[in-house]
């Protein structure tokens, strides 16, 4: 059983046929992690004896002919709390953490009878774009075991993208999902802000993060969304309204809509040119099958990185003061005042992008700053907003190239943090507009694929899923899988 | 050097709701340590905090009370800092849009009344509390954590410890009457900050200021004060600069003690809440919140005096604490006469309270008994004297039956004519020299007269008929 052979509706259709049953599906997800792991690094805690003992409670309950997903194995980001299993946000700090409850994202999918195969490694607290900055381990690119696979989801989108899992949860802040979606040729939404609870995710930027899924396709991806999506009263920012079927209408195909060209996103210095040529044969493409294709502006682009780093990281260094040394997680040794433990149990605890991060966001909200940074991001945030706004009441959505260039080096940025913040310029705009984007594979360069990034407006995923099955459709580049080359 | 003493008071009050501010825990006191919380209260990762309504209108309540305006626009604000008392690291709490604003209520000091400015009341929510051991270990209860507070500021409108301790006694009236807090300093319902600074007699501008904290008490707000006025003063006096500081108020001694200077302070580092939405209050909620406001102690004043008649120092007497203004109402309810009432609770009932230190609720007595027992001397089945015994049972054993009480205890007037008839006639036979003496118009006679015949009935019979009977018999003969 390869799940790289299947989609989630066909692995259903086997587990209803009875071809195979969930607790053989839980073992082939452990058997290939078993097979790949050592060289991928995707995983930092499997639920190995739980999530067999639930598979066999699936087969014995019998699968629900209703409800896709039952029965089929899902790996889960370490920053989504997990009931009784470990979740460290791939942080020393939160090594031996034990979570008391489930996040809302998680208890829906248990409730929809997924199996939660294990905890997916990632940038500690989810900063970061390359997986380099976990405390545990490095995760490699299943394209090329040389090259990063994206981050922060870095162990979510690796998983998947080596058949560990069918599906996997990551969260993305300014492009956690997108880009390693892009790096490793998969499918990755970052939903609506507010379209999924955000309650038991490790909070990073509160007014960005969103929980979103990764998957092989356009469709398992919007299955899973569907699962995981809706108001909830422990949220008070999740969305209060309607959560619509998102695969209904995925099909209607883009003849008639108006796709625009966000010009700002192509002229960003054209870091790999293999990528720019990926993006414009898929708008090609898209135009064949009828869509207008429109060029459009978003201004203030431009302002997206520097807001995104101050608000993201303002409301991080508030966020993690809770991680303290008191009530849980790591606390220093020898310690001779409460000051000594915070001071102590925080400077061993995080690692070196977290400390700066907090510093950076500590900066930008004291007195006597907050004006210059704080308060002037959030008002580009808003003029950022605003250029969705104005695009949105003219194109049905946006198409652009959801990075500046494909899975780099492992180690190349690392000792490079401008760079590596850099590289979200495509990404974080859509974050501080709160609007909903999707990552999928449109192509390679030097042997490494790249991602579409389709943008909708706000509560549009359907539109966003119709527009990327219309791409899908046409093109193979989902159904390739990655060479394995390289290696450690 | 003539020097005006400028004060502001900061008032914390906790709000009175079932459930915390932000996360559905028991908001109650007295539980055991920690049993009152959840994983929010304990700030575990992923938790994110939802807004208990009631709390909103609550501090919307007290706001209205305070003649505070009410903004349409609200929002939370995250106050930053490092205690094990704060699981979060930040505190919920409102920085630049609080729900109320631009408010006053006036305070009566030696008999003139004085307007005090409310510059905002906000919300926000309360720390837990850490305890240090005799084991050398410290200890965090996080009951109270999460609790929902309000802060009251007041602009730099009073001018003397008496102001200032007038002002806590009105805001306590007012909050009370609202019904969303206990406002009670000893358990911390209640609890003030005062900011103080000296300036000449004349000067618009404000002198240097120092923050007192721990003042745990109306006394020790007065007495705080008037030692830092006596602290300023001689260091202006001496020559000296102040510096901006915060200073914490000693009950063993009466003083203040240094706390930290300005440059000591901590940088907050306020930034809106992420994750909790802006408020939108609209017109009709405040409207409805401000209908059904209870009635506060000037109108009820007002009522009584035109409603029952009261003299104006009763209705404002009886409107001092809301209990007792409840409990005048409900005993009027059950019938009792309003003046009767009012000067029972006004004078026993009052110095009972005073006397055992206790408050109404800690006694047995019910708006029913007093009452009933109101109606009992009314209508010439007790004495007022025997009344006072009546009472003293009431309050500290109470009752449900007053009537049979006192039947019971054999303590019913005796004033039935044929039952007094033989008692009278035999006083009268046993004092020929006092009938002599009435005959004479000494009126003393009539006073010994009454006095045996109580003495016989051991003081049960009714005082009224036993003279109208004696007249009538010495008329006689």
């Amino acid at each position: 059983m390869n799940f790289l052979d299947y989609t989630l509706e066909e692995l259903h259709d086997k587990l209803i046929k009875k071809e195979v049953t969930a607790v053989e599906l839980a073992e082939a997800s452990f058997k290939r992690i078993e097979e790949t792991d050592s060289e991928v690094g995707a995983f930092l805690a499997l639920n190995k004896e739980k999530a067999l003992e639930a598979a066999k409670e699936a087969d014995e309950k019998g699968i629900d002919e209703n409800n896709v997903l039952s029965g089929l194995p899902v790996g889960i980001k370490d920053n989504i709390l997990t009931k009784g299993l470990t979740t460290t946000a791939a942080s020393k700090i939160l090594e031996d953490f034990i979570p008391v409850y489930d996040a809302t994202a998680t208890e829906k999918l248990e409730q929809a009878g997924m199996i939660t195969i294990g905890k997916l490694n990632m940038d500690e607290f989810a900063m970061g774009g390359s997986t380099e900055n976990s405390a545990f381990k490095k995760t490699r690119n299943p394209w090329n075991l040389n090259k990063v696979p994206g981050g922060s989801s870095g162990g979510s989108a690796a998983a998947v993208a080596a058949g560990q899992v069918p599906v996997s949860l990551g969260s993305d802040t300014g492009g956690s999902v997108r880009e390693p979606a892009a790096f490793t040729g998969l499918v990755g939404i970052k939903p609506t802000y507010g379209r999924v609870s955000r309650y038991g995710l490790i909070a990073f930027g509160s007014s960005l993060d969103q929980i979103g899924p990764f998957t092989r396709t356009v469709k398992d991806n919007a299955l899973v969304l569907n699962a995981i999506s809706g108001h909830d009263p422990k949220d008070s920012t999740s969305y209060n309204g309607e959560t619509p079927d998102f695969t209904e209408g995925i099909n209607k195909g883009v003849k008639g809509l108006r796709i625009g060209v966000p010009r700002e996103y192509f002229n960003e210095d054209a870091k790999e040119q293999g990528v720019i040529e990926s993006v414009r044969e898929a708008i090609k493409l898209y135009e064949k099958m009828g869509a207008e294709i429109v060029e459009v502006s978003l201004p203030h682009s431009r302002f997206g990185i520097p807001a995104y780093y101050i608000i993201a990281s303002s409301e991080a260094s508030s966020n993690l003061q809770r991680f303290d040394g008191i009530r849980y997680g790591y606390r220093a040794e020898n310690v001779e005042s409460l000051e000594d433990i915070y001071v102590k149990s925080r400077s061993e605890g995080f690692g070196l992008e977290v400390k700066r991060r907090i510093m950076l966001g500590t900066f930008s909200l004291s007195s006597g700053f907050y004006d210059a940074h704080f308060k002037k991001a959030a008002q580009a945030r808003t003029l950022i907003r605003k250029d969705f706004d104005t695009v949105f009441a003219d194109v049905d959505v946006l198409v652009a190239p959801t990075t500046t260039t494909t899975a780099y080096d492992i180690g190349e940025k690392i000792n490079d943090p401008l760079a590596m913040y850099m590289s979200d310029i495509l990404t974080v705009p859509v974050n501080l507009a709160g609007v909903p984007s999707i990552s999928i594979p449109c192509g390679f360069s030097n042997d490494m694929p790249v991602g579409l990034q389709i943008i909708g407006n706000h509560f549009e995923e359907q539109m966003i899923y119709r527009v990327a099955q219309a791409f899908e459709k046409e093109t193979e580049f989902s159904s390739q899988k990655p060479s394995f080359k390289g290696g450690k | 050097m003539n020097l005006e003493p400028v004060i502001g008071l900061e008032v914390h009050v906790e709000l009175k709701t079932d459930s915390k501010m932000f996360s559905p825990s028991p908001a109650h006191f007295g539980a055991e340590p920690n049993t009152n919380t959840n994983v929010i209260d304990w700030g575990h990762p992923g938790v994110l905090p939802v807004v208990n309504k009631t709390a909103i209108e609550y501090g919307m309540r007290a706001a209205l009370a305070l003649n505070c305006k009410i903004a349409n626009h609200t929002k939370f604000d995250r106050k930053n800092y490092f205690y094990p008392d704060n699981p979060k690291a930040y505190q919920i709490s409102q920085f630049d849009q609080p729900i109320g604003y631009d408010g006053w209520i006036e305070i009566e000091v030696n008999g003139e009344t004085k307007k005090i400015r409310i510059e905002r009341v906000h919300l926000e929510e309360d720390a837990g509390k850490n305890t240090h051991g005799e084991d050398g270990a410290s200890y965090v209860d996080l009951n109270r954590q999460g609790t929902p507070l309000i802060e009251i500021v007041s602009e730099a409108d009073m001018r003397s410890p008496e102001e200032a301790h007038a002002y806590l006694e009105t805001i306590k009236q007012l909050i009370q009457f609202t019904k969303v807090s206990d406002v009670k300093m000893q358990e911390g319902s209640m609890r003030c900050d005062a900011n103080i600074s000296l300036r000449p007699y004349g000067q618009e501008e404000f002198g240097t200021k120092a923050e007192i904290k721990n003042l745990n008490s109306f006394s020790y707000v007065k007495k705080g004060l008037e030692f830092e006025i006596n602290r300023q003063e001689k260091a202006l006096i001496a020559g000296g600069a102040l510096q901006q500081e915060t200073r914490r108020y000693d009950e063993a001694t009466g003083g203040t003690l240094l706390m930290r200077t300005k440059e000591g302070s901590s940088d907050y580092r306020y930034f809106p809440e992420p994750d909790i939405p802006n408020l939108i209050i609209s017109d009709e909620w405040i409207n409805d919140v401000r209908t059904s406001l209870p009635e506060m102690p000037k109108e009820r004043q007002e009522r009584y005096v035109k409603e029952y008649s009261l003299p104006e120092y009763d209705a404002v007497v009886l409107t001092a604490t809301v209990e007792m203004s409840d409990f005048f109402q409900e005993t009027v309810a059950h019938d009792a006469d309003p003046k009767q009432a009012s000067n029972w609770l006004m004078g026993e009932v009052s110095a009972y309270l005073n006397s055992e230190q206790v408050d109404l609720h800690d006694t047995n007595l019910t708006p029913k008994a007093l009452a009933d027992m109101i109606n009992l001397i009314a209508d010439g089945t007790i004495s007022s004297k025997i009344a006072k015994k009546v009472f003293r049972e009431l309050i500290t054993n109470g009752s449900d039956d007053v009537k049979a009480l006192v039947e019971e205890k054999g303590w019913v007037q005796l004033s039935d004519p044929s039952k007094l008839l033989p008692i009278i006639t035999e006083t009268l036979d046993k004092n020929e020299q006092s009938i002599e003496d009435y005959k004479n118009g000494k009126d003393r006679a009539m006073g010994f007269l009454v006095g045996q015949v109580m003495k016989q009935t051991r003081g049960q019979a009714n005082p009224g008929m036993v003279n109208k009977l004696l007249k009538e018999e010495l008329d006689k003969r």
